[in-house]
């Protein structure tokens, strides 16, 4: 049978190095936006919790075998990797897999480069491994994840891969060059 | 002149530059100023208004008249502060404001109609004719006033912004700058220390005072090792604090490439820094102020702190035999330093009479009334007290008039500093900035042991605020001198002019001017002399002037107050506050997943909020945009068309009070929409006006999908977070937007479902799957939802898939309608397809526009409440005096409409007072063979079968058109049935 061939957001884009950061396409995973019916937030923590997670507070993140859930706004996160069919009851769920355009950047300049676009306080004391953030990547709506002490998550809409991208590429190359005369 | 063996720069180390077409050499430290005084360069500018002669007078950024041009091309920065420049390799600088030189400059002959050039001569002189202002007085002067030029090219340099956050931000690397950082880095605060020089250290390179008894700048330089090896302070040299702001965020520049011979291309030229500290600590230090006297403007005079400065950090003498004008004991050291260097010390003129000053030339007695030299400095003219005038050389007068704190940052938040008179200057209060307090010579401090002391103070208090605790040690041993100092703003009755603001010009004469025609409020002041307007902004006059005004009106100083001290507190290229943003960085692009198919296909793409979307997909042959929409448009009314319309807003609404929650934001029912049905809505916003329309489509039990306009997505999306949560926050609804998550396409045409079905695992038919209806096909193994709804009034599909199958799914279906006939189709046919139908778009419901304006009112449901349906009720929006959607035909087909044309009674003049509506969107319509056009009319649907008169002013059309019904092709609606 013909099948449709599919794209990645970040096609021919990604993967990039410069200097001491690196970022690449995550690789593709589900991702369901979970947001609690009224009255069902106890019986979602139940379904949760049948993955080894439970529904995450403002700012953080949980993660287990069976995959992750981010904090993404108020009443909201997104279930990541996992299987959500045992959700239904309890929580408004959509599918945003084909959504974001999900990016990690890594490696020891990672904060540095983010500092040039983003306007959040990434120290990792005010902003630890595995806390969440919603903000703006520059004039870019994002969801960003610290998924290690030098590597980020970085979601942003998938029409705005290609800026995204250009953004961060020149934000690399500028620390990068600055590092040169450090 | 260098001294040897004078300075703490590293003579190995030679760089050769370039200043008016002539090679020079300093060494790796210098900044322009210096290399050039070395050189024995003391002519840098020429001033703004009227060309005079000028040269360096402070060693800082506040420096009024060194103002070079460096760079080549689209490349070149205007003026530079030859005294923050630091030479290297390939430096190219250049004199301004002259012509053809700075030595020759024949616009000097201002000069010789300065006397007609004062105060507010261009008010009273140019206001007539007053037409000749715009077009001819005001270029004349600026050709010859002025600073240095832009380049008028665009430039394609690397700038930069970013953020950077801290505990403690301290602003200046001073005594008490260092101290205070040395305090909290210490104690485990997170710590920036920007300073503004390259070479941090502040005062403490440019004295010879004694720290723990070591030379000042060794002291420094231990104090910054161990502040480097702290992992928690950050230091940032070439960072000027510029502003500050709310919530402890601070503007900075920071120059990052502007000192580096062949930069990389990456490197940014400058950042924009925005720096968010919990506590601020202002050492930014104090400015020296001049005395105005007689021709106290020549290149060769400098303020006290400046030739000591030059003489002590770079190992230069800005002169051969120096002179000292003072009315403070500070300013003594610069005579002793000189003297001790081994230059000739000619004479110190103290205005105090009791000034006591071991071991120096004192002249008691001795008044300056002029001074001679035209090119620079040769001679000051002195009178005794009798009136005998002699004559002194030199060729460097250093003047001290006493120091301004730097309290600029401090008086960002509009507080108002207070006059301190044992000092005679002003002082911040504290608390005018939150979290900012100023310390050492900021803060009105002047002995080095006093700033150490503040410096710790400051940071102590700071710690202690945020809860942490400091192991403060001793402050070091410094010197503890008083400066002793007496108020002395101008030597009494100039011969010639006396200059205050060097920058722009202005005179004592000036503001004594300005009072006398009563523009006594500083400010006024201000405006009327242009005083502290130029790039210095007035930190070198501001006092001197408003101590002279204070005595032209007979108040005090502190009655007199200062002007506003706004942001930024040094010149800030626009490049750098708009880093990123240049060209396509202006915003973001939104891209949807056809957007390569389309341009490999040549097609144009317009923009539509941040997305961009086809214009027309041009055939081989097809010479203009008309032809190529024309065959579209023809293509989905006869075969079959496929659009790209993932852009249309989607959101996903779900809950039990789902159907309730629509009902309230839409003038239409949906609770009773059943699961695989679609409906067309209406949406006002709370002052009754037409936000935005769409179809939602009931994907099952409590679960919707709701579609809007492109250009609406966000605001509808916002409106419902907003009324989910200020109208019914116990409502059990949610709703997320999947724009992104859907790559959606329109299917349009009689032959579509033949397209749709040579896809489907399951074909469809037109009983099964009737007009509006909505439900689930399987294409190919993938999943897509499906509704059936027109926007062009043929038989129409919109089918939907995960947007990773977006363009292969886009590159089978337009294979696919090719050879039916048809292709792809763009805005410019979905266009004309859906004015042919007398849909709407935001052309249309353009903001001001009422559910009844557009022929909608019968959908504001009578049984239930809506968002707006109060507000649309009021007097006035509704009745024959609103202008009503209406189609207009013209009664000569080929006759031009355009948009924005105005209607107008046939026979009426056509101007603003006749007017009876507009045009909103027009088209040549293929189908019909004419052109159309939608737009509003007052009481048009009472005039539908009459004619009016279509006025385009902008494109100089006059036609007469037939009042329509705006739906001007299939009215019954049948062929979208079909």
């Amino acid at each position: 049978m013909a099948s449709l061939i599919e794209t990645n957001a970040c096609d021919g884009l990604l993967p990039i190095s410069v200097g001491r950061a690196e970022m690449a396409e995550c690789t593709a995973e589900r991702i369901t936006s979970v947001a609690p019916f009224k009255g069902r937030t106890r019986a979602l923590g139940t379904g949760l919790k049948a993955l080894g997670l439970g529904w995450p507070a403002p700012g953080t993140s949980q993660t287990s075998k069976a995959g992750s859930i981010l904090w993404t706004g108020a009443d909201q996160a997104f279930l990541i990797g996992a299987d959500p069919a045992g959700l239904g009851a309890s929580a408004a769920l959509t599918d945003q897999s084909d959504g974001w355009a999900r990016m990690r950047l890594a490696g020891p300049d990672a904060e540095k480069v983010l500092a040039r676009l983003v306007a959040l306080d990434l120290r990792t004391a005010a902003c630890p491994v595995g806390e969440v953030r919603r903000s703006g990547l520059n004039h870019m709506p994002m969801v960003l994840w610290r998924s290690g002490e030098d590597a980020f998550e970085i979601f942003v809409f998938r029409s705005m891969a290609a800026t995204a991208v250009h953004e961060m590429a020149a934000a690399m190359r500028a620390v990068a060059a600055r590092d040169r005369f450090d | 002149m260098r001294i040897a063996g004078k300075g703490i720069l590293d003579r190995s180390r030679t760089v050769g530059f370039r200043f008016d077409g002539r090679d020079y050499t300093g060494f790796e430290g210098d900044t322009l100023a210096s290399a050039l005084l070395a050189s024995d360069v003391r002519l840098m500018g020429r001033s703004f208004k009227y060309h005079r002669p000028r040269g360096v007078m402070t060693t800082g950024s506040e420096e009024p008249n060194a103002l070079v041009t460096v760079g080549q091309g689209a490349r070149q920065v205007p003026n530079v502060r030859a005294t923050v420049q630091e030479i290297h390799a390939g430096l190219e600088a250049r004199g301004q404001n002259a012509w053809p030189s700075l030595g020759f400059d024949v616009l000097e002959l201002n000069e010789v109609f300065s006397p007609l050039l004062g105060a507010g001569f261009y008010y009273k002189t140019f206001m007539w004719p007053k037409a000749f202002w715009e077009s001819l007085y005001e270029p004349l002067i600026r050709r010859a006033a002025g600073l240095g030029a832009l380049s008028k090219q665009h430039n394609d340099e690397a700038y930069e912004k970013a953020w950077a956050f801290c505990d403690l931000l301290v602003i200046g690397s001073g005594p008490a700058g260092l101290m205070a950082a040395l305090t909290a880095g210490r104690a485990g605060a997170d710590v920036i220390l920007a300073e503004e020089d390259h070479r941090m250290g502040g005062r403490l390179l440019m004295e010879t005072h004694e720290v723990a008894g070591k030379p000042g700048a060794d002291w420094a330089e231990e104090a910054l090792q161990e502040l480097a090896s702290l992992p928690n302070v950050r230091l940032m040299t070439r960072t000027t604090v510029t502003g500050a702001y709310d919530g402890g965020t601070f503007g900075a520049l920071e120059r990052v490439g502007l000192h580096i011979a062949n930069p990389p291309a990456d490197l940014p030229r400058e950042c924009f820094w925005r720096i968010v500290a919990r506590r601020a600590v202002l050492a930014s230090g104090a400015h020296e102020r001049q005395i105005a006297f007689s021709n106290n403007d020549r290149p060769g005079i400098m303020t006290a702190g400046a030739a000591r400065g030059y003489l002590n950090r770079w190992g230069v003498a800005p002169g051969h035999s120096i002179t000292l004008l003072c009315n403070n004991d500070d300013a003594h050291r610069t005579a002793r330093d000189f003297i001790a260097a081994g230059v000739n010390v000619e004479a110190v003129l103290d205005v105090r009479a009791d000034a006591k000053a071991e071991g120096l030339p004192l002249r008691p007695g001795l008044r300056i009334v002029d001074t001679a030299g035209r090119k620079g400095l040769s001679a000051i003219i002195v009178a005794d007290r009798e009136g005998k005038i002699s004559r002194i050389p030199t060729d460097c007068l250093a003047v001290s008039g006493g120091w301004n704190p730097a309290l600029h940052l401090t008086c960002h938040m509009n507080g108002r500093p207070v006059w301190r008179e044992d000092i005679a200057a002003f002082v911040a209060r504290p608390g005018m900035v939150p979290g900012l307090a100023a310390a050492g010579a900021a803060n009105g401090t002047f002995s080095t042991q006093g700033c150490l002391r503040e410096g710790q103070e400051a940071a102590i208090l700071a710690l202690s605020e945020l809860g942490m605790s400091e192991k403060a040690g001793a402050v070091p041993q410094a010197e503890d001198g008083a400066v002793n100092l007496r108020a002395y703003w101008e030597v009494p009755k100039p011969k010639h002019r006396a200059w205050l603001d060097f920058a722009n010009d202005v005179t004592t004469k000036d503001v004594r001017l300005a009072a006398e025609e009563n523009f006594a409020s500083v400010e006024h002041m201000k405006r009327y002399t242009t005083q502290g307007m130029a790039p210095d902004q007035g930190k070198n006059s501001n006092i001197g002037a408003l101590a002279i005004l204070a005595d032209a009106t007979g108040r005090g100083i502190p009655e007199t107050g200062t002007t506003t001290f706004r942001p930024p507190y040094v010149p800030v290229t626009i490049a750098a506050m708009g880093a990123g943003g240049q060209g396509a960085g202006f915003a973001p692009q939104r891209l949807t997943t056809t957007d390569k198919a389309a341009r490999d296909r040549g097609a144009p793409m317009i923009e539509a909020g941040l997305w961009y979307r086809a214009a027309y997909f041009p055939r081989p042959g097809e010479a203009t945009w008309r032809e190529a929409s024309d065959r579209e448009v023809t293509m989905v009314r006869e075969r079959v068309g496929v659009c790209d319309v993932s852009t249309l807003g989607k959101i996903d609404i779900q809950g039990r009070d789902a159907g309730r929650f629509l009902d309230l934001v839409y003038t239409n029912t949906f609770s009773t929409l059943k699961p695989g049905r679609v409906r067309y809505g209406l949406m006002l916003r709370e002052d009754g006006m037409v936000m935005d329309d769409g179809t939602t489509a009931c994907l099952a039990e409590n679960h919707y999908l709701m579609t809007t306009t492109t250009a609406a997505a966000g605001q509808v999306m916002r409106h419902l977070d907003f009324v989910k949560q200020a109208h019914c926050p116990d409502w059990d609804v949610r709703a997320i937007s999947v724009t992104e998550n859907w790559a959606q396409f329109a299917v349009a045409g009689p032959l579509a479902r033949e397209l749709l079905n040579s896809l489907a695992q399951t074909p469809i038919d037109a009983g099964t799957f009737p007009f509006l209806s909505c439900g689930t096909l399987r294409l190919m193994g993938v999943e897509a939802r499906l509704f059936r709804i027109s926007f062009s009034g043929e038989i129409g599909y919109e089918v939907a898939v995960p947007a990773r199958y977006g363009a292969a799914l886009w590159r089978d279906l337009v294979s696919r309608a090719e050879s039916l006939g048809g292709g792809a189709y763009g805005m410019e046919a979905l266009n004309i397809l859906r004015i042919e139908k007398g849909f709407l778009t935001h052309a249309e419901i353009h903001g001001r526009i009422t559910a009844f304006d557009v022929g909608l009112q019968g959908m504001v449901s009578a049984k239930k409440d809506c968002i707006g349906k109060g507000a649309s009720q009021r007097p006035g929006l509704t009745g024959p005096e609103r202008e009503q959607l209406v189609g207009l035909k013209p009664v000569q087909p080929g006759a031009l409409i355009g948009a924005g044309a105005h209607l107008f009674d046939q026979g009426a003049e056509p101007i603003s007072a006749n007017d009876k509506g507009y045009v909103t969107s027009a088209c040549w319509s293929p189908t019909l063979q004419s052109h159309l056009a939608l737009g509003f009319l007052k009481d048009g649907r009472a005039r539908i079968g009459s004619s009016v008169r279509l006025v385009d002013h902008l494109r100089k059309t006059d036609t007469v058109c037939e009042v329509v019904s705006p739906v001007f092709f299939d009215p019954e609606g049948g062929r979208a049935r079909g």
